[in-house]
């Protein structure tokens, strides 16, 4: 047998050796942010988070050895029951879910507790790539578009039932995989441009300066180009558009609770509220921000330390990494995520069976949404919402899902010989 | 068409990469203010701990206090101290000590504080306080230690210490973080929610090197520390520490109550050891000594230790008999010795004489007419049936369970039922024959010394009790002590057939216990013995005085000192005494008492 018929050396351990980098800067940055100096603990002791992420770590290689030595055929054959499972769990978890907060979030029994919505993540990816290899799918038309957002919807709607806003909004990440499948450009465009008006109609304090700058554009436009009647007239209404639905905007963010609207306020003045929901960012951007180029060493960091960020060991993670690492463990983080990720494109790329292109993609949405939206957060430039950094933040929950989904893809990504091509 | 689309997708993640990356290097590196705001604006949660309530005796005299003590902190990175000779005579170290401390120190975190010198008494506290100033990086930090002037009742307060892992999982409350001190046993266990108080906490603004910038937002989110309540105890000092002298170089227990309100006058655990041992620095190697002590002093065995009751309950079995119907007054039995043994004594007797000369076989006969009364034709089955009944009546006298004291680990004994004996010889395989020590308070029966003051209560105040209580006011109100000390029980049996029991142990005085005998005051009393397998037997005596308006139970153990009548008697009488007179006048007897060691 020629070496490299070898099934080992089929594994992509580029990707494994970064994901094991990532979960060990992660581990060693738990310990820093629940690290007590009143009563030093070791990082091993299971009293703390620290201890308890090494179990989550421990049960996670075991994941990865049952995915690495199941069948490759498995998971498509399982994706549809899966996908079933875990919405039936998902329309179940209100009733036999444990409160709290006013969330009801998981399901399980004693202490041994899941987050549907977390693993439903990995079977509505599954889910897509299944419905989405047939040859005659074709994203160019609206019947199969629908097929597409449907699968993602039904998840999306019953997370918002729970409700759990940030985790649902994880879901629309699925649109960089349709992007790749051939979703027609100009969705994006659409899309990206009502993102750009919110938030602009959001940041101006004056929506008349908006309006103004609107007016200009279109004035411009119309001046610059053909000067043919309906030409102008559906620029005037594209302006007229733009600046009603600026308007209406500010109206509608006015009837949201007030702890959702305060969240986006304070993303574009964090001054409004220091104490109250702009106190985590501001916590969080003081704590970073002083970290310095090099950063304050290893545990010696003095923002982190006390319990006024919620969260310091989940989803303000980054704050520890930032304030003990500086800008260049920050860069080596963020690098990583970006070498990751490119990976992660590259191996999809060189898929031979839409399925197992499809899925990779749909690990590089969700993995790429996640790191932007968790680490913009901590630095201010994204509303507070409540995702976890994947394979960093202290969790089980969070830890397998990430771990699951992209142990399966590379799983799949080691049978692609096998995998025949059913389209190119 | 869609394939230019991946190299859209990885320029897209390179593009966030950049804009997060940029963004970080902005506040990171380019915009120093937030360092400047990190540097001014950390904030420091500053636990307050409380002071620990105050305990002090029945007649105002304090038990327990808060004492304070000094630890000297050292901050390595800001320590400079020049002249290390000078330094070394002002605080009263050797170099070696300094070197190792500083080292150990510098170690652990060169910007967080360790302690150089601990527990600094207040003296040597006000005499280097001046010299702190000349050295950056030293400071000093006040905690506070349990101190028991008295150095007396060690078992009965018991002691505080660093709060387990265990308990800390258990403190659903999630009100105690790791090091924090709980109360651990005795009246400081039992009373550890009232005693801890509340802990405060203050927001101070300190820059990195740890620098007091004065509190944040002015103090809005503090909240102060809330000082635990003062517990008044119904402990005589004076008696318990007479008590525990009587006591002394003996194994055993005294319990005194008040009848009236079941207040406990003292409580003596002998061997007893100083309370102050278990404080401050040296709680962990005078804890493994104490704790390795063959004598047990740790050991609190008024609550803790269980014997069989002896000839003492066949008081109780008198009465449950005159309860049921069984006896009267004049039921009369011969001493026949060849049911069980007995001592010279003129037979037969009725109750009284059986009383008054702690006749057995008179017991072992009343007790088959209570258990027998031949509800079943089936031997086995009446025996059964007569055992659960009879032991309901027994129970209700505070015995079998935990009487519900405020001290930790209390001991309830047991009073066998008959799922005790099916398990042990089988159901049906055991009637009155297999049973009929119970009858003179021996067999599968125990108690503790505190349920054997308790039943002295009873017998003094003809047929009720007061849970038995160590406190009489929380922070000076008698009205904020638990609901069930407050509450009255009834053993069931009518108060008239106590008048003769109290006269029968009125006489049996002066037919077991001469030596407890006090002119001018009338006690009521019964010797007792608890068998020992291992040794002599353990020397008991119960009483209350004065009969005609009781105002002390009293219950002593004296352990290996053999018959009731001697060593437990004596004790008993002594503390009486005391109690009722303040004063001891029978010298001879106290001597007597003293020089007898048992141990």
């Amino acid at each position: 047998m020629r070496q490299d018929d070898l099934y080992i050396n089929k594994i992509d351990w580029i990707s494994i050796a970064i994901y094991a980098v990532l979960v060990i800067i992660g581990w060693i940055n738990i310990y820093a942010a629940v690290y007590d100096e009143q009563s030093i603990k070791s990082i091993f002791d299971f009293s703390i988070n620290s201890g308890k992420q090494l179990v989550w770590i421990g049960t996670a290689v075991l994941l990865i050895t049952v995915i690495m030595v199941a069948d490759y055929r498995l998971f498509e054959n399982l994706a549809l029951i899966l996908y079933g499972f875990f919405i039936i769990l998902l329309i179940i978890t209100p009733f036999i879910g444990k409160e709290v907060n006013g969330q009801i979030l998981s399901v399980g029994f004693g202490n041994f507790r899941i987050q549907p919505a977390e693993f439903a993540k990995f079977a509505t990816a599954l889910a897509l790539a299944k419905v989405m290899e047939r040859p005659i799918f074709d994203l160019g038309q609206i019947k199969y578009q629908i097929q597409a957002i449907a699968v993602i919807m039904v998840p999306v709607i019953l997370i918002m039932l729970q409700p759990d806003t940030g985790t649902a909004m994880v879901y629309f990440a699925f649109f960089i995989m349709l992007y790749r499948e051939g979703m027609p450009q100009w969705y994006y465009v659409l899309g990206l441009s009502f993102v750009a008006i919110t938030l602009l109609s959001l940041g101006i304090e004056n929506n008349l300066y908006l309006a103004i700058a609107v007016g200009v554009i279109i004035l411009i436009l119309i001046l610059l180009g053909k000067k043919k009647i309906p030409r102008i007239l559906s620029l005037i209404g594209i302006g007229i558009l733009i600046v009603g639905y600026s308007y209406s905007i500010d109206y509608v963010v006015s009837k949201l609770p007030e702890h959702q609207q305060n969240r986006i306020m304070v993303l574009f003045n964090p001054n409004l509220d220091p104490l109250g929901v702009g106190w985590n960012v501001t916590q969080s951007k003081i704590a970073i921000g002083s970290g310095g180029f090099f950063g304050k060493g290893y545990l010696e960091g003095t923002q982190t330390k006390f319990d006024f960020v919620p969260e310091q060991h989940t989803d303000f993670i980054f704050c520890t990494l930032g304030e003990e690492f500086g800008w260049l463990g920050s860069f080596v983080v963020i690098g990583l995520f970006c070498a990751l990720l490119i990976r992660l494109v590259m191996l999809a790329e060189r898929q031979k069976n839409r399925f197992s292109r499809i899925y990779g993609y749909c690990v590089i949405s969700i993995l790429l949404f996640h790191f932007m939206i968790n680490i913009a957060m901590t630095v201010g430039l994204f509303p507070v919402v409540g995702i976890p950094l994947p394979f960093f933040s202290y969790g089980g929950s969070s830890l397998w899902s990430f771990t699951i989904l992209l142990f399966i893809f590379i799983k799949l990504d080691s049978h692609r010989i096998q995998l025949l091509s059913r389209i190119g | 068409m869609n394939e230019q689309r991946p190299i859209t997708i990885i320029i897209i993640i390179i593009i966030i990469g950049a804009v997060l990356l940029t963004k970080l290097f902005l506040i990171q590196v380019v915009d120093d203010s937030f360092l400047k705001k990190a540097e001014s604006n950390a904030i420091q949660r500053v636990v307050d701990h409380p002071y620990r309530g105050l305990v002090y005796d029945r007649t105002g005299k304090i038990l327990v206090y808060n004492y304070p003590i000094f630890d000297l902190m050292v901050i390595p990175r800001e320590f400079q101290v020049g002249d290390t000779t000078r330094f070394c005579e002002i605080f009263k170290i050797s170099k070696e000590y300094l070197v190792e401390t500083y080292t150990a120190a510098k170690k652990y975190s060169s910007v967080k504080p360790s302690p150089l010198i601990k527990q600094i008494s207040t003296t040597d506290f006000a005499r280097i306080q001046d010299f702190l100033i000349d050295y950056p990086g030293l400071f000093v930090m006040t905690r506070s230690v349990r101190s028991y002037p008295q150095q007396s009742a060690a078992n009965a307060l018991g002691y505080i210490g660093e709060i387990s892992s265990n308990q800390l999982e258990k403190d659903s409350s999630k009100y105690y973080k790791q090091g924090d001190y709980v109360g651990l046993s005795g009246i400081e266990g039992y009373y550890e929610n009232e005693l801890r108080g509340v802990k405060g906490v203050k927001y101070k603004l300190v820059n990195v090197r740890g620098v007091d910038k004065g509190s944040f937002k002015d103090g809005e989110f503090d909240t102060a520390s809330v000082a635990g309540k003062n517990l008044v105890s119904t402990i005589d000092l004076e008696l318990q520490q007479y008590g525990e002298m009587l006591m002394a170089g003996k194994r055993g227990s005294v319990v005194a109550i008040e009848p009236k309100t079941g207040e406990v006058l003292a409580m003596i655990s002998a061997p007893t050891y100083d309370p102050n041992l278990l404080t401050g620095a040296l709680f962990g190697n005078n804890y493994m000594e104490l704790n390795r002590d063959e004598s047990k002093p740790l050991f609190n065995r008024p609550i803790m230790a269980m014997y069989p009751p002896g000839s003492i309950f066949k008081i109780v079995q008198s009465l449950v008999g005159l309860q049921m119907g069984v006896l009267t007054p004049n039921t009369t039995y011969s001493c026949n010795r060849s049911l069980v043994a007995c001592h010279n004594h003129p037979s037969p007797v009725n109750l009284f004489g059986a009383i008054r000369n702690s006749c057995n076989p008179y017991y072992h006969q009343a007790y088959r007419a209570m258990i027998n009364r031949e509800v079943s034709s089936n031997t086995f089955k009446d025996t059964e049936l007569g055992l659960n009944t009879w032991r309901e009546s027994v129970l209700k006298f505070g015995l079998g369970s935990p009487l519900g004291i405020d001290m930790k680990n209390e001991k309830g004994g047991s009073i066998p039922s008959s799922v005790l004996y099916d398990k042990k010889y089988g159901e049906g395989r055991w009637k009155y024959s297999t049973i009929y020590s119970l009858s003179i308070g021996q067999g599968e029966m125990l108690v503790t010394p505190l349920q054997m003051a308790n039943l002295a209560a009873i017998f003094a105040n003809k047929g009720y009790y007061y849970p038995p209580h160590m406190i009489k006011a929380i922070d000076g109100d008698p009205n904020k002590i638990p609901e069930e000390f407050r509450t009255r029980k009834d053993v069931g049996v009518d108060a008239h057939h106590f008048d003769m029991i109290q006269d029968a142990m009125a006489e049996a005085i002066y037919g077991t216990a001469a030596r407890a005998a006090i002119p001018d005051i009338t006690i009521a009393g019964k010797t007792g013995t608890a068998q020992n397998p291992q040794g002599e037997d353990h020397s008991v005596f119960i009483a209350f005085a004065p009969k005609e308006n009781p105002q002390i139970a009293i219950a002593v153990y004296v352990e290996n000192a053999g018959w009731g009548g001697r060593a437990a008697a004596s004790t008993a009488s002594l503390m009486i005494e005391k109690y009722i007179r303040r004063e001891v006048k029978r010298l001879a007897l106290e001597e007597y008492v003293l020089v007898g060691k048992f141990m």
